[in-house]
């Protein structure tokens, strides 16, 4: 599951069977420091979201349960929450190197 | 499943109703020293972690959906374990 910001919308007249209806956004994916992760992409969208707004999308097969009625439809990415609120600490604080040996978390 | 730290939380008011009352986190993967880290992702909470754990991650849809107890549930990471310590080979 990763973060899309919405930055338009695609509009397809005839659609497959399944997933006529179906709202198509034209989004940003994007990683925690919000930074752009690649090209534009197109999701369904089931939670109403509009441009601009910050998501949560999930891929694959799992994008297509998220649709409300026929779960078998061919759809590969899907927003399936709008962020309000968003706390991501700054790379420094935490190590995120696994050293050999032991590691104690705790 | 992956090992990474939590080190972000996100509110989402309006979700996907597979998402409610469970918290979403932003986990960072672990990596070897020397190595490129891997992209970070955002993951379901199933067992209580909070910012700066070390968290066992099941980032594959059928384990989730059995993680979860729903066989509908539209959600690929979630976090089913918090670490205590992890043993690399020198």
């Amino acid at each position: 599951m990763l973060f899309g910001r919405v930055t338009g919308s695609a509009i397809c007249t005839i659609k497959y069977p399944g997933t006529e209806g179906l709202k198509l956004l034209i989004v940003q994916p994007l990683n925690k420091k919000l930074e752009p992760l690649g090209a534009l992409q197109v999701a369904a969208d089931v939670v109403h979201a509009g441009p601009g707004d910050l998501c949560v999308m999930v891929r694959s097969r799992e994008a297509a349960l998220a649709m409300p009625d026929v779960k078998f439809v061919p759809i590969d990415l899907a927003l399936v929450g709008i962020v309000d609120e968003l706390v991501v600490r700054p790379d420094g604080l935490f190590d995120f190197t696994l050293k050999s040996g032991r590691n104690l978390y705790t | 499943m992956i090992l990474g730290k939590v080190v972000g939380t996100v509110v989402t008011t309006i979700s996907h109703r597979d998402y409610k009352n469970r918290r979403l986190l932003v986990v960072q993967p672990l990596h070897l020293a020397g190595d490129v880290p891997d992209e970070d992702f955002i993951a379901l909470d199933n067992s209580q972690a909070g910012i700066g754990d070390t968290v066992l991650v099941n980032r594959e849809g059928n384990g989730a959906r059995q993680a979860l107890k729903n066989p509908d549930a539209c959600v690929i990471s979630v976090i089913v374990g918090i670490v205590d310590s992890a043993f690399v080979q020198p």
